[in-house]
């Protein structure tokens, strides 16, 4: 904000609060309420005030509260934000950011902790990017603010208070669609995104004791989507293992077992294994660990995947 | 032929809208039946042709043009215009908006979420409501208990006017009127132009399953262009050659516009690839790469 006067932050108790976790905390006082502003509690027009803001010469960095509720404003994400660029055939774009706290394991409220991403995936024009680290959370959302299309940012609830790591200080970006190497191994690829990763590195920990090495790469950009990094990793240890929180069917995990079956089929050694949450809404709070994916799953469908 | 959404009937109160805009600073921002609007605030004829055969380039409004394309999705543009509106006062700019949608586009969530939003932010919009009596088959009464649409705007907190949409001078003075307030820095105004849809919902559409026959003939008798007409000769502003000499001069622009519509090249089909980021994925890029070999399908 400091470097490009025309980022504003808008969205609900993203103001004098700094939202309810907190993450826009500080900016209200140190760049006033002309940027820094708390909207009216209605997703539709917090994204579609973020188009019209854009057009007038902003870059808006909108917070849809949770990912979980915007779906009352899905036409303005999804057939307005997405398609400014495409359907003005370039006149008009959106450098527009909405960033979205999601996913579950926080015991927090029905809706609050689904894990919708695939629903956004689908959307051409969309950017949809999910960081695990708080590294790569900076430079991502740094990236993302510069970057001239829409992205929808998504931040893991479990995330904010149970992920500590260091980061990079001043100006620092991660480019948008590059995965990354989140622990190297030889023996399998785990492919997880967003709080995820961190249930599959415990389970390649685990692993490893077993005597299996577990490669796991973290996606951090769902669109768009690191094809390379997926074929290199999968060619290298020929097993693949998908990780996703959401539930199985029509989950983006689908579509990273689809491109490995593009890209690397031949490398393959074993069947593709998913490990996700059934097919059901997410559950309230005392079902939600029978939910969620966790570390005994991934373990389990690591060591399947090396007896197939 | 592609399917249509005509405007007969409905000339006077985007016109009278338009004409109350200065087009170098104000936006116009139209759902899909206010051509004659758009074309007064300086959308070409030419891309109007190109709309009504599925060209994009219609959609590619000219960059010296401040309006956004049309919007299929009823009320959608209305919180894309209150941002717009909302930037422009943010950037202590001169500009005001009008919002053009219908009376069906009042039961739209994203109606409300940007009346409220545009309330709260004083922002310096108009949002003109053209009620013609239908959303497809479905009347107003229907449509809402209200006794008006333009008293919905009492809930946000700023003036709701009805005015006679027939009727440009009407029209062109409440619009002008809620400009004022807006560029004022006194915040939005809902209009509420009663007019008549006297064409179909679209060319896909069939009125006589459900329009009674008399309400028809007798809005016909209230038909904008001829009240102007009456209105012009009974004052002595023109007479009735002067009028069949316009009526000329327009057949002549019209034509001339359309010969320039057919010169433009139909699309290359990669066209829709260029447009979907700043720069293609790798992904896309290797679409387009099999599109261009393998041609369509």
């Amino acid at each position: 904000m400091e470097r490009d006067e025309r980022v504003v932050v808008f969205g609900e108790d993203v103001g004098v609060t700094g939202g309810v976790f907190r993450a826009t905390d500080g900016l209200f006082a140190r760049y006033g309420e002309a940027r820094v502003i708390d909207t009216p509690l209605a997703e539709g027009v917090i994204a579609g005030a973020a188009i019209g803001l854009a057009i007038a010469g902003w870059v808006p960095v909108a917070e849809i509260q949770f990912l979980g509720f915007a779906h009352n404003g899905f036409n303005q994400v999804v057939d307005q934000l997405a398609r400014v660029r495409y359907r003005s055939a370039g006149r008009f774009s959106a450098q527009v950011t909405l960033r979205a706290p999601y996913g579950g394991g926080v015991r927090a409220p029905e809706l609050h902790s689904d894990a919708f991403e695939a629903h956004f995936t689908h959307a051409p024009g969309l950017k949809v990017i999910a960081p695990s680290t708080p590294a790569d959370a900076k430079g991502l959302l740094l990236a993302s603010i510069r970057d001239p299309d829409p992205v929808l940012f998504l931040e893991p609830l479990r995330g904010y208070r149970q992920v500590k790591g260091e980061v990079p200080a001043g100006d620092y970006t991660v480019e948008l669609g590059e995965a990354s190497v989140a622990r190297e191994g030889s023996d399998v690829t785990v492919i997880a995104w967003s709080a995820a990763v961190q249930v599959a590195l415990q389970a390649a920990e685990d692993a490893q004791a077993q005597g299996i090495s577990v490669e796991v790469l973290d996606l951090r950009s769902l669109v768009p989507l690191d094809v390379k990094a997926i074929a290199a990793s999968v060619s290298k240890t020929g097993r693949a293992v998908v990780v996703q929180e959401a539930p199985l069917t029509s989950g983006f995990a689908a579509e990273v077992v689809a491109t490995i079956q593009e890209e690397a089929f031949f490398s393959l050694q074993a069947p593709i294994r998913r490990v996700a949450a059934p097919d059901v809404p997410y559950p309230v709070q005392m079902l939600e660990e029978h939910y969620v994916p966790n570390a005994e799953r991934v373990l389990e469908a690591i060591v399947a995947t090396t007896r197939d | 032929m592609v399917t249509l959404a005509p405007g007969i009937g409905q000339e006077a109160a985007t016109v009278g809208a338009a004409m109350a805009l200065d087009a170098t600073t104000d936006w116009f921002v139209p759902q899909y039946r206010e051509l004659a609007g758009q074309l007064w605030h300086g959308y070409p004829l030419r891309l109007a042709f190109l709309w009504h055969v599925g060209h994009p380039i219609a959609f590619q409004v000219p960059g010296d043009l401040n309006m956004l394309p049309f919007q299929a999705a009823i009320a959608g543009q209305l919180p894309q215009a209150v941002g717009l509106a909302w930037g422009l006062r943010l950037k202590r700019a001169r500009g005001v908006v009008v919002a053009v949608f219908g009376d069906g586009g009042t039961s739209q969530g994203d109606f409300h979420e940007a009346a409220n939003l545009a309330g709260v932010m004083k922002a310096p919009i108009i949002f003109l409501c053209q009620n013609n009596g239908w959303a497809i088959s479905t009347t107003v009464e229907q449509q809402t208990a209200s006794e008006t649409l333009a008293q919905k705007a009492v809930a946000y907190g700023f003036p709701g006017i009805q005015c006679d949409g027939n009727d440009l001078f009407a029209v062109y003075a409440t619009v002008r009127e809620a400009v004022t307030r807006a560029r004022n820095g006194e915040g939005p105004t809902l209009v509420e132009a009663i007019t008549y849809r006297l064409g179909l919902h679209t060319t896909a559409d069939d009125p006589t399953r459900y329009e009674p026959r008399e309400m028809h003939d007798m809005w016909v008798d209230r038909d904008p262009l001829r009240r102007m007409q009456l209105h012009l000769v009974s004052r002595g502003v023109i007479d009735r050659s002067g009028l069949e000499r316009m009526e000329d001069e327009v057949k002549e622009e019209l034509r001339v516009a359309w010969d320039e519509a057919q010169k433009e090249p139909a699309p290359d089909p990669s066209y829709y690839f260029g447009h979907v980021h700043a720069s293609p994925s790798t992904r896309l890029g290797g679409q387009l790469k099999r599109f261009e070999r393998d041609g369509p399908g």
